[in-house]
């Protein structure tokens, strides 16, 4: 109990920590929403040369667009995001790996502080915007909910392993730029999966990058049944913390015995 | 309260094993305040790292309240405080308040014990006036009290703190020393700290540790250490001259542990 409240207070800082750069969550914003216009005309073009395009209609084509929009900021898209990352290069992660709690619930309660933050200050302006100038498509199952903070668990799962990484990377710029690469390119951020050809449509589709975008889209379009959907989300943030616990074993091994 | 046997550290440098802590066996009983002075490499860190946990010794063991700091990390960290100079453990965009709050989640306090603890050290250490203003914003010294703060919450009976003074004003320096001071003459916590600073030393300590390549180089009171050095006016020349004439050989058998033959290299 005592411990569900210390979380819980973690969730409120991560949430305060970044309300207090509203100019940057504004700024962000505005761009999420400009990039989205300037995407939905792009699709818009695309889908009334080649109607019904990876199954969409032209609503749920700009309607995706839209949503993704709106994910690139509590998914965190473009990577990093967790406090402790600086921290391993500074080399005070070694007092977080011994302070009497899990470096991993930590994070993600803090994690998940942020990503409620960013839902109002970023994924609503261009959502508001979206509807005001298109006509999109509204949530097609109340699952949505689930599945968008199963697609924020994934997000920091990817992104728990790529930042503890950098114990074992003297740099670790290479790797988040590699993270946020796939991450944009296999989420369905930059096109929708359905659009990829053949194997490389398949192995995307069933990456943790899908996760985190595709599929919460999808669960709002309505285009695949909930449960397979949210089972596979379930399956990937599972995995994904599984393994983010096996690695904070290892980084506190290699940082308590073998030294920083 | 503390107690080292024979402790050792090696670190693999490029495929090479280096010994940055050697042999060190010393003990600090319950109310003691000791400071652990040392050239830069000397060990220092090294040694409040595996006292507090954060690493663990390859060679001998360290007794910290009568656990063992590797093996219960855990139930260590709910008896001791601990205060690194150059780091910091508050929220850098919260306000201060927030961050004790946190610790006393953190470290199960009573929220009748938190409250009254908070307001003494609000009074002693003078943190009213910036409890409310966000950590980013406050001086090196405010800063400081804060993180002294944090580690003291959980009334811890052993303090250990790395450097705490560095980079402080002679006013806020004065407030940190004369702080630890009544909290170790009122409510008889134990206090090691590391310093480079000699007044710390001189002002505080009632014994000082040297530590030099690893080892134990001298375990006395101030006016022992200058004793060391004869003909040197100021703390400052004496301790400049052990650091510089330091050579593996120490200078005088350590006061607390008559048995201690200089230790053999086994690195």
């Amino acid at each position: 109990m005592a411990d569900f409240v210390l979380y819980l207070r973690l969730f409120q800082y991560g949430f305060r920590r970044h309300s207090t750069y509203l100019a940057a969550a504004l700024a962000g914003a505005f761009t999420n929403t400009v990039f989205g216009v300037l995407r939905a005309y792009v699709l818009i073009a695309l889908w009334q040369a080649r109607p019904g395009l990876a199954g969409y209609t032209l609503t749920e084509a700009v309607t995706f667009c839209f949503l993704t929009q709106g994910f690139i900021g509590p998914m965190q898209v473009f990577g990093r995001g967790l406090s402790f990352g600086d921290r391993i290069r500074s080399g005070d992660i070694a007092f977080d790996l011994v302070r009497p709690a899990p470096l991993l619930l930590w994070s993600l309660s803090e994690d998940l502080g942020r990503a409620a933050y960013l839902t109002i200050a970023r994924s609503l302006p261009p959502a508001i915007a979206g509807a005001v100038m298109f006509t999109l498509a509204g949530p097609a199952s109340p699952w949505f909910v689930l599945s968008f903070v199963l697609g924020i668990v994934v997000s920091f799962g990817w992104r728990y392993l790529v930042t503890l990484a950098a114990c074992w990377t003297t740099d670790d710029r290479g790797t988040h730029t590699l993270s946020a690469l796939l991450t944009m390119f296999f989420s369905g951020m930059v096109l929708p999966l359905g659009l990829f050809p053949g194997w490389l449509r398949t192995v995307a589709e069933s990456s943790p990058f899908a996760a985190m975008v595709q599929v919460p889209a999808d669960v709002w379009l309505g285009a695949e049944a909930a449960w397979s959907t949210l089972g596979f989300q379930l399956l990937w943030a599972l995995a994904l913390l599984g393994l983010g616990a096996l690695l904070t074993a290892a980084a506190r091994r290699k940082v308590v015995v073998q030294g920083g | 309260m503390i107690e080292t046997m024979s402790l050792g550290r090696d670190f693999k440098v490029r495929g090479v094993v280096v010994a940055a802590v050697h042999d060190l066996t010393f003990r600090v009983e319950a109310g003691e305040f000791v400071g652990c002075l040392g050239p830069n490499g000397a060990g220092k860190s090294t040694t409040i790292k595996m006292l507090t946990g954060i690493l663990a010794p390859t060679r001998g063991r360290a007794l910290v309240a009568g656990l063992d700091p590797a093996r219960q990390r855990k139930a260590l960290a709910r008896r001791i405080g601990v205060v690194f100079g150059q780091r910091t453990t508050l929220w850098w965009d919260l306000p201060l308040r927030d961050s004790f709050e946190l610790v006393r989640l953190l470290y199960k306090v009573d929220r009748d014990r938190f409250r009254t603890r908070l307001a003494e050290l609000t009074e002693v250490l003078d943190l009213g006036p910036f409890l409310k203003t966000p950590v980013r914003q406050l001086s090196l010294g405010q800063r400081m009290r804060g993180d002294i703060t944090a580690a003291l919450l959980h009334d811890p009976e052993v303090l250990v703190l790395d450097e705490p003074t560095i980079g402080l004003d002679v006013v806020a320096k004065a407030e940190v020393r004369s702080f630890l001071a009544r909290l170790n003459a009122e409510r008889g916590t134990t206090v090691l700290l590391t310093t480079h600073d000699l007044g710390d030393v001189e002002r505080l300590c009632r014994r000082v540790l040297l530590i030099d390549h690893g080892r134990l180089a001298f375990d006395g009171s101030v006016a022992e250490l200058r004793a060391l050095v004869p003909g040197q006016e100021s703390i400052e020349d004496v301790v400049a001259h052990l650091y510089l004439s330091s050579t593996p050989a120490a200078p005088r058998t350590p006061r607390r542990t008559p048995d201690a033959d200089p230790p053999t290299v086994t690195a």
